[in-house]
């Protein structure tokens, strides 16, 4: 005979009616959505479908193209830039000076975000110095740096470099602080001397808000040459997108727009290889 | 080599965490410390390591470590530790990086801790890809690497589940055999205690000083033994009778604050 646990356990077609008339039903699934992450492929077609939308709307002759031009109109503008020479005159001329802003803004803002993070007396100083100068637009400074540094390459070079140098430092020194003690305590409770301990636990620990704050210097990067650039240069994209708006060339202008959003995407890009390969382990 | 802590008090700000704490742990010998949440085990055991500076009173070691030791004082720490960015064997060799043995005899030291702890398959796995208790094993592989003459575990097993707290206290049990390791255990597992230690020191409420010292008079090879299981879960009932009521004193100033 059967055990009553083993009756229980049975399943019978006729028990999918219940004594009291009741059928049994699936447990409904609650759990959809609220999940991070989105399709690659769902944004590419929107830029598509925007585009086009926005392409067939000037071919239509719906919107003034002297107001916005056609992205065909784009493109042809890109094309006769490149032909030209002037792209690569404008986009060098740029690129050197994000380059060296953001390298010396860089290397300056690592150094002293490691000092602010590492060192008790830098941190007294270094915050109380940062606090009150990151907040002032940079941009604000250039004209004090064209009289400091004359009218070159130099004014518009430190206004980057400032902009670029408190955002790296302060997110050094976030990531310094972020890099768990009991790291650091292990590390010590091995007697491993002080540079190893940087070397090894502090850097690799902090590189995730250093890279992060990679991202942001870049950007800051490009809005600082482009506004530098409309402020006081010859050549620069910042410089061709100002000009290209007072001559009323619109097509030319949003060329330059294109330019610097193409940047920006690379810049982004590389910023992405690099925390694959360095941040592979999270 | 000896390990004595020698009057220790502490304080943090206001607050007194230790009272005057002394006791020896001898060459080759394990001593457990419990008490009620709070009473200052893991400050207590810091200060041993050298990792805290205490108010009053000293950590001090007598004797020689022995020839080989590379860091006589080793922790095992609750969280395990593991540097996140390094591989399992990145992370037994780490803190033999900046020591003078040239490469072969460190990769030697590496392959042989990895090999104790059974984790010589796993050498190349990032900490993110293993289970607690593999962890833990890859933090004894790094403390065995330097070949201490006295480890210091503070809750080392607390943060596993039972199964694998079982399993890791076999192996703490095999690694400690020979008693030429000894070791200093923080844990408020009582059974733990009395499993491994041949000594426990049983500290008062916050601030913490000691209320006994009780030995447990069988060698760890015994305590396996089925006949030992009652005379260990006297030792633990006799902990416990020790700890209870400061334990719900404890407990009732955590929920009070």
């Amino acid at each position: 005979m059967p055990s009553v646990r083993f009756k229980m356990l049975e399943r019978a077609p006729s028990q999918d009616t219940q004594q009291d008339g009741s059928v049994p039903r699936p447990v409904a699934f609650r759990g959809a959505g609220f999940v991070p992450g989105g399709g690659r492929a769902s944004g590419w077609i929107a830029l598509v479908l925007v585009i086009a939308l926005w392409q067939f709307a000037g071919s239509a002759g719906w919107v003034n193209p002297l107001f916005l031009p056609a992205p065909s109109a784009i493109a042809v503008a890109m094309y006769k830039l490149a032909v030209s020479g002037a792209l690569w005159q404008h986009v060098s001329a740029s690129v050197v000076r994000i380059g060296s802003g953001w390298l010396i803004g860089t290397v300056a803002g690592v150094i002293v975000g490691f000092a602010i993070g590492l060192s008790t007396l830098a941190r007294g100083v270094g915050i109380t110095f940062i606090s009150a100068l990151f907040p002032i637009p940079k941009i604000a400074l250039l004209p004090l740096l064209i009289l400091w540094l004359g009218i070159g390459e130099e004014p518009k070079i430190a206004t980057i470099a400032l902009g670029v140098f408190f955002s790296t430092a302060i997110s050094v020194y976030s990531g310094v602080d972020a890099v768990p003690r009991n790291l650091i305590r292990m590390a010590q409770s091995f007697n491993v001397p002080f540079h190893a301990i940087v070397r090894r636990v502090i850097w690799p620990g902090a590189l995730p808000s250093i890279l992060a704050g990679f991202r942001i210097t870049a950007s800051v990067a490009l809005l600082l040459v482009v506004s530098a650039e409309m402020i006081g240069a010859q050549f620069g994209i910042g410089a061709f997108v100002l000009q290209a708006g007072n001559l009323m060339q619109t097509d030319q202008l949003l060329a330059g727009v294109v330019i610097l959003s193409l940047f920006g995407l690379a810049v982004g890009k590389a910023i992405n290889v690099l925390e694959a390969r360095l941040l592979h382990w999270r | 080599m000896d390990l004595i802590a020698d009057h220790i008090s502490h304080r943090f700000g206001g607050l007194d965490v230790l009272d005057n704490v002394s006791f020896t742990v001898a060459s080759g010998e394990v001593v457990a410390i419990v008490g009620p949440s709070g009473c200052g085990k893991s400050t207590l055991l810091s200060i041993l390591g050298g990792l805290l500076r205490p108010s009053e009173g000293r950590a001090e070691l007598r004797g020689s470590p022995p020839d080989n030791s590379l860091n006589p004082l080793t922790f095992v720490f609750q969280d395990f530790a593991l540097l996140p960015w390094c591989t399992v064997e990145a992370n037994v060799a780490f803190p033999l990086v900046h020591t003078a043995l040239d490469a072969a005899a460190r990769q030697a030291v590496v392959d042989d801790a990895l090999r104790r702890t059974g984790l010589s398959d796993f050498r190349g796995a990032y900490p993110k890809q293993l289970s607690g208790g593999m962890r833990q094993r890859v933090g004894i592989a790094r403390a065995l690497a330097v070949r201490p003459a006295i480890l210091l575990m503070d809750e080392p097993l607390s943060a596993l589940d039972s199964q694998t707290r079982e399993l890791l206290m076999e192996d703490f049990v095999r690694l400690l055999a020979d008693g030429a390791m000894g070791a200093v255990y923080v844990t408020h597992n009582l059974e733990e205690a009395v499993r491994l230690a041949d000594r426990v020191v049983v500290l008062s409420r916050r601030p913490g000083r000691v209320r006994e010292v009780l030995s447990i008079p069988m060698t760890r090879a015994e305590r396996g033994g089925i006949d030992a299981r009652g005379k260990l879960l006297t030792l633990q009932n006799q902990l416990w009778s020790l700890i209870r009521e400061e334990a719900i004193d404890a407990e009732r100033e955590v929920q009070d604050a």
